[in-house]
């Protein structure tokens, strides 16, 4: 039999084919080398970025660009700290500007203290960006009935959370996330609330098409090594879930043959 | 001596004094910004970045210039 894992296996988001089904955010390093290092090692070919004011004081500043190629890893720019349509639709169309990104990562915010998504406003910004040529992968709860508007809405990828955004819970609803699965086409990615690697194991594991990390390797003692854990945990998850697991049973079965017992 | 007029304008929120008949092109050169690593918007309008050395700074504009920076 052959060994379907060897075979090309790629996460495919809005026509584009990418080898890694880990996306890294680019967020709470120490430095900008440091977090370029953790991303070669993550081998993640996608990474979410934040747009922000240019430090006009500060002219030396460094910037993201000069430590990760935007034509080696796609940018991904995100709507962090927006909590509103009005907001999230701005910054976007800004990202926009800066070089072309059509994909895009949506993120409307609700609430400041546990960071749920504001679902009313992203399902409205859905929309907007969709009508306006955006690829967008929407950040959201893991409600099924959301996740199917979003997916009429024209979302291109439906990422629910597994917990709070930095919170480091892991998947806290497995039965959601198994459902959104089986409604939904799109891809499907892990997005916030992830802390260690298993729990991005668990993640593919489900099904899911990938998961995005940012904390939980920026923050990891050793950010290196956990960077390298998650590359290797993704992998892992993607090819339990496509190798068809056991079923669970109650009672002990033996591996070994009882017959021929002395 | 006769005094230079200078016009008051807010670059991502902080007071700036220009010259007059300044471009926007002018201003990104002196803030040493690369445009392509940048978005750019006067008075809450996004500006195409081919056009700015067409677009004259008049008093009180408001300009955000914004880039890419880490985030999750």
């Amino acid at each position: 039999m052959e060994v379907a894992s060897l075979k090309k296996d790629n996460l495919i988001i809005a026509n584009k084919s990418f080898n890694s089904r880990l996306i890294v955010g680019t967020g709470k390093y120490k430095s900008m080398s440091e977090c370029a290092k953790a991303i070669k090692l993550s081998g993640a070919e996608i990474v979410t970025v934040a747009v922000r004011r240019v430090n006009i004081v500060d002219k030396n500043k460094p910037l993201l660009m000069d430590y990760i190629d935007p034509k080696k890893i796609t940018y991904l720019p995100n709507t962090a700290g927006c909590f509103n349509s009005k907001e999230a639709l701005r910054t976007l169309r800004l990202a926009r500007e800066i070089g072309g990104w059509k994909l895009v990562k949506l993120e409307v915010l609700g609430d400041k203290k546990n960071l749920f998504p504001e679902m009313i406003e992203t399902l409205k910004s859905t929309e907007v960006l969709a009508k306006e040529g955006f690829k967008v992968m929407v950040y959201c709860n893991d409600d099924p009935l959301m996740a199917k508007r979003l997916e009429n809405s024209g979302a291109e990828a439906i990422m629910p959370l597994a917990a709070p955004i930095g919170s480091g819970l892991g998947i806290q609803n497995k039965i959601n996330i198994q459902i959104i699965r089986k409604q939904t086409k799109l891809p499907l990615i892990i997005d916030a609330g992830l802390g260690q690697a298993s729990d991005a194991t668990i993640a593919m594991e489900l099904g899911c098409d990938g998961v995005l990390v940012n904390t939980a390797i920026a923050k990891a003692k050793k950010p290196f090594d956990m960077a390298l854990a998650f590359k290797n945990a993704v992998i892992a998850g993607r090819q339990s879930y496509k190798s068809g697991r056991i079923n669970k049973i109650l009672m002990g079965k033996p591996s070994s043959p009882l017959k021929g017992v002395i | 001596m006769k005094k230079i007029k200078k016009i008051k304008i807010k670059v991502n929120g902080k007071v700036k004094y220009l010259m007059k008949d300044y471009q926007l092109s002018d201003l990104l050169k002196i803030l040493k910004i690369p445009l392509k690593k940048v978005a750019i918007e006067l008075n809450e309008e996004i500006i195409d970045k081919k056009n700015i050395n067409k677009i004259k700074i008049k008093k009180n504009d408001k300009i955000e210039i914004v880039h890419f920076i880490g985030g999750g």
